[in-house]
């Protein structure tokens, strides 16, 4: 069977892995695709800005597509379509013939003609090279106006922001936000919130020019006003793309859109369309999750078999912004069909509305702006026709303090309630795959059944199903340290500072059982030192340490230990060298330049670490924490002071951080970085908090990672002044502090963290949790406790007396401890 | 029971608590350690079996379903302090044991099953039982 598919784009591309998964034996399967690339994932367009590559946003890889036999043209967009000789032809000039032709082309951006749409600074929003573009000239741009207060338009303000535009407008058309999605009232919640982000939102709006010469300078509009402007998105809604379709004579709506009937089929019995292109029952739709079952319809015909498209429940759950917004069912029915309970919170930026019939017993549909956690739960009671308590008020305002419920909601959900629409999901696929594939995390569930791989909103529920379904199995799910404490690091954290525990022993003997172990024991001294910053060798303590916290050093091959001293970002004086050196020749110390612009010097014996350090601490130096889950290093560029391109002195700020942060104990290590600009030579974006130099202060990233699975930090605020900077960063280094489990590093922590970069923004720039201050105060607490280790140990005899091999020959070192020679260095021994 | 033969190491005061330290008996080294949690003490060998390392007396305490453990610091391989077996890695062999007694204040380690010529000018006072 030859089949050929116009248009790679998302559900094109969920059309091929659909028809393959048929198997239908002698498939020829090609697809022509206009954009260079391979489908991406548009939509999390906004995300490219927030540090996503084209790469992460790819659906499949070109090789994927090559693997699977598929031939892939892209660039290639088709030319042609000749129906009566059943073939097409490629702008190339590639002529080939089909059997079956879907047409999967998609839709532009809707373009409303408004006098100088023409002008240089305005674009639409929505491929990645219109993003490319619009980078290009954010990065001149003070001022920006999105065109369209839909969803893609709130996405395309959320890219402004992202973007580093401080004034960001947005126009709509209709008197509220969203119209097709939330209420009046909903739409008022919303532009308040937006207004907090500095989104200025202006409804029953109509522009009726674009000011300026040949680059954009304003807009006016039909009431008079104007609003200058440096650049212009429109994202006004979207236009079906059916010129080939309508030049090969297919039926296409009077406002656009290839007719299909129940089967996708067109008046061309072997033609097909899918997705944003086609218009079914004289309805686009412009969401993802309908095109791929659109996708599954086809490809399920091709295979032989029966299926067809009943129409699609428009209900969505989104996160603008970081603002949670959703609609379900019929969100505006009113009147004599239906009853209304409306919660509303304008304090906290909260709207809920629910309809239900008038004899209480069905959910019809409703709105939620601010706090979208019920939607799930809600969005299956309407769906599922499933009864109402007897108070339907319950549903919203209980939703809030029934963390504890939410799991137990999906007990009573039907078995082929549908979970994730976007894959067509359902709850007892969900349950299968823990009972009979053995996943017992969401991750494993994502790849066995590919449920909340597409929007992801459903990602919670699929979680409470399985939590739920490992319960009803006996499996224990509880987050815990291990068999000694049956608390999370979270827990314990707020428990032992509750009840003020200071040692190993009391944490375990108040809220423990059992002995310890190599697992606890780390994570509770992690916990006792963030929230204390005690001495760690104290005798109670220096036990529970691991074996490089116990002895200030890490241990290498053979059983010495190395020892790094701290140079704060990298600065250091010719007489410091000199030390280090003579100090690495008397105690024949191999010595190497580390990755965070450091000296380590390795092969020290236990014996000798507090004669090494007395040296180093009377030159000056201080510990440099390389043995601890603590700061290592702010490393910086060497900034405005010497460089020509440099915007400020980010030496001096690297400094003053490594200072303020050294020897902060925390779940995991910490590494920082400082540019000078935006060439960005610190390699700041690499870093659990980097700070880039701008024109008007420093961009904070957050939570980046090198190691083994690298990943980029994140934009959390832009253009701060140096105060501020340190502000965020205490609040942003503390909530990790309190809230990550142990050894997990703050890219793994945002990773697990629901609402992502959003939610963390939200606690750390908007202060949504309220904790700020708290988070400020019990940072300055460990910055003003802090303590040179080494320092204590040196001038301490009976600290000192612990760094010793033998305890009954404290003189002699280990004797088994052996070098070899490499390139006039020792190194240890191999084994 | 074959005889025994009393090393003595140090006395209880220089010991840290729920840890170890490294004993020097000839050319033997030995891992003491106070499990002060359990008001126990044990003794191994301090070489760890899995990389060679002579590193069990830097390890941590800890126990698993009861049983008293010390954990290498080098790869976390855990040994029992009652038998030797290694907890958590069946291929990795097993570590010699050694009985532990305090008197006085004062902490002797069994060295009996230890194949060791004392050296020259070790007191014999050291012996004690």
């Amino acid at each position: 069977m030859k089949v050929v598919v116009i248009g790679n784009g998302m559900v094109g591309q969920k059309f091929c892995e659909k028809l393959l998964s048929k198997g239908i034996p002698d498939l020829q399967l090609t697809v022509f695709g206009e954009e260079t690339l391979a489908a991406y994932d548009r939509v999390h367009l906004s995300s490219y800005f927030a540090g996503k590559t084209v790469e992460d946003l790819t659906l499949q890889p070109v090789k994927w597509y090559e693997e699977n036999g598929i031939d892939l043209r892209l660039g290639d967009p088709v030319q042609e379509v000749d129906r009566l000789k059943k073939t097409v032809t490629s702008f190339e000039g590639l002529t080939i013939s089909y059997d079956y032709l879907v047409f999967a082309t998609g839709s532009a951006a809707f373009v409303p003609p408004i006098p100088g749409v023409d002008k240089h600074g305005v674009f639409v929003y929505r491929t990645i090279e219109d993003l490319n573009m619009i980078w290009r000239h954010a990065a001149t741009a003070k001022t920006a106006v999105v065109i369209g207060g839909g969803l893609l338009g709130l996405e395309a303000a959320k890219a402004c922001l992202d973007l580093g535009i401080k004034d960001t407008h947005v126009i709509e058309f209709a008197p509220r936000l969203m119209p097709r999605q939330i209420d009046e009232a909903g739409s008022e919640i919303l532009i308040q919130k937006l207004k907090e982000l500095d989104i200025t939102t202006h409804t029953g709006k109509n522009t009726a020019a674009i000011l300026g010469n040949e680059t954009i300078k304003g807009m006016i509009f039909t009431d008079g006003t104007i609003l200058s402007t440096d650049m212009l998105v429109i994202s006004a809604g979207i236009k079906p793309r059916d010129e080939l379709a309508r030049a090969c004579g297919l039926t296409v709506g009077p406002r656009g859109g290839i007719v299909v009937n129940d089967h996708m089929t067109t008046n061309d019995e072997h033609i097909f369309a899918i997705g944003e292109c086609a218009l079914h029952n004289s309805m686009i739709y412009g969401l993802v999750a309908p095109g791929y079952e659109m996708a599954d319809v086809v490809a399920t015909q091709l295979a032989g078999a029966a299926k067809q498209f009943p129409g699609f429940d428009m209900s969505t759950k989104l996160k603008l912004i970081g603002i949670d917004v959703a609609s379900f069912g019929d969100p505006f029915i009113s009147g004599d069909e239906a009853r209304t309970i409306v919660f509303r919170d304008n304090h906290r930026g909260i709207y809920k509305r629910i309809n239900f019939s008038n004899d209480g017993k069905e959910l019809l549909g409703g709105v939620l702006v601010g706090d979208a956690e019920a939607y799930n739960m809600l969005l299956q009671i309407c769906k599922n026709k499933m009864a109402l308590p007897p108070d339907p008020m319950d549903l919203i305002i209980k939703a809030k303090e029934g963390g504890a419920d939410a799991g137990a909601g999906v007990v009573a959900l039907p078995d082929d309630a549908l979970i994730c629409s976007c894959e067509g999901v359902t709850k007892l696929d969900i349950c299968k795959a823990v009972t009979g594939q053995g996943c017992e995390t969401v991750d494993a569930i994502k790849k066995c059944t590919k449920a909340a791989t597409g929007c992801g909103g459903c990602a919670p529920m699929v979680k409470d199903i399985m939590v739920h379904t490992m319960k009803q199995q006996g499996k224990l799910v509880r987050n815990v340290l291990c068999e000694h404490f049956s608390y999370s690091r979270q827990e314990l954290y707020d428990l032992v500072k509750l009840k003020n525990l200071h040692s190993f022993d009391e944490v375990l003997d108040t809220l423990g059982e059992g002995d310890g172990c190599e697992t606890c024991r780390p994570a509770v001294s992690s916990v006792l030192a963030s929230l204390w910053n005690e001495l760690i060798v104290k005798k109670e303590s220096a036990t529970s340490q691991d074996t490089n916290d116990r002895f200030l050093a890490n241990i290498q091959k053979g059983g010495t230990y190395s020892v790094v001293p701290r140079i704060p970002g990298g600065e250091i004086t010719p007489d410091k060298l000199l030390v280090i050196a003579q100090v690495a020749k008397k105690y024949n110390l191999y010595t190497k330049i580390t990755g965070g612009q450091r000296i380590d010097m390795f092969g020290a014996h236990l014996n000798d670490l507090p004669s090494i350090w007395e040296e180093l601490i009377e030159a000056g130096f201080e510990s440099g924490h390389a043995y601890g889950k603590s700061l290592r290093t702010v490393k910086s560029c060497v900034g405005s002071t010497w460089c020509r391109f440099g915007l400020h002195d980010s030496v001096s700020y690297a400094i003053r951080i490594e200072e303020r942060y050294r020897g902060l104990r925390s779940p995991h290590k910490l590494k920082s970085a400082v540019s000078g600009c935006i060439r960005e030579c610190a390699e700041a974006q690499s870093k659990d908090f980097g700070i880039i130099a701008t024109e008007k202060g420093w961009n904070l990233y957050v939570c980046g990672n090198g190691g083994s699975k690298p990943q980029h930090a994140l934009l959390l605020a832009t253009d701060l002044d140096s105060e501020t900077c340190i502000q965020y960063i205490d609040r942003f280094l503390m909530f990790y502090i309190k809230t990550a489990d142990p050894l997990t590093r703050t890219a793994t922590w945002l990773n697990k963290m629901e609402g992502g970069i959003d939610y963390l923004r939200n606690v750390v720039v908007h202060d949504s949790l309220g904790i700020g201050a708290e988070l400020e105060r019990e940072m300055q607490l460990l910055v003003d406790a802090y303590q040179c280790e080494w320092k204590n140990v040196v001038e301490t005899p009976e600290l000192r007396s612990q760094f010793t091999h033998f305890i009954n020959a404290p003189k002699e070192k280990d004797p088994t401890v052996q070098f070899e020679t490499m390139r006039d260095q020792k190194k240890a021994a191999t084994w | 029971m074959s005889s025994q033969n009393w090393f003595h190491v140090c006395s209880v005061q220089d010991m840290p608590h729920n840890g170890g330290v490294c004993v020097k008996y000839g050319d033997h080294q030995i891992a003491l350690y106070y499990f002060t949690h359990r008001n126990e003490w044990y003794a191994s060998q301090n070489l760890c079996p899995h990389k060679q390392q002579m590193a069990l007396s830097r390890g941590m305490l800890g126990s698993q379903q009861g049983e008293p453990k010390v954990a290498c610091p080098f790869h976390k391989k855990t040994f029992s302090l009652k038998d030797g077996h290694c907890l958590n890695d069946e291929t990795c062999g097993s570590i010699a044991v050694y009985e532990v007694r305090v008197k006085d204040g004062q902490v002797y380690i069994d060295v009996s099953d230890i194949e060791q010529e004392v050296p020259a000018g070790e007191p014999a006072s050291n012996m004690c039982s």
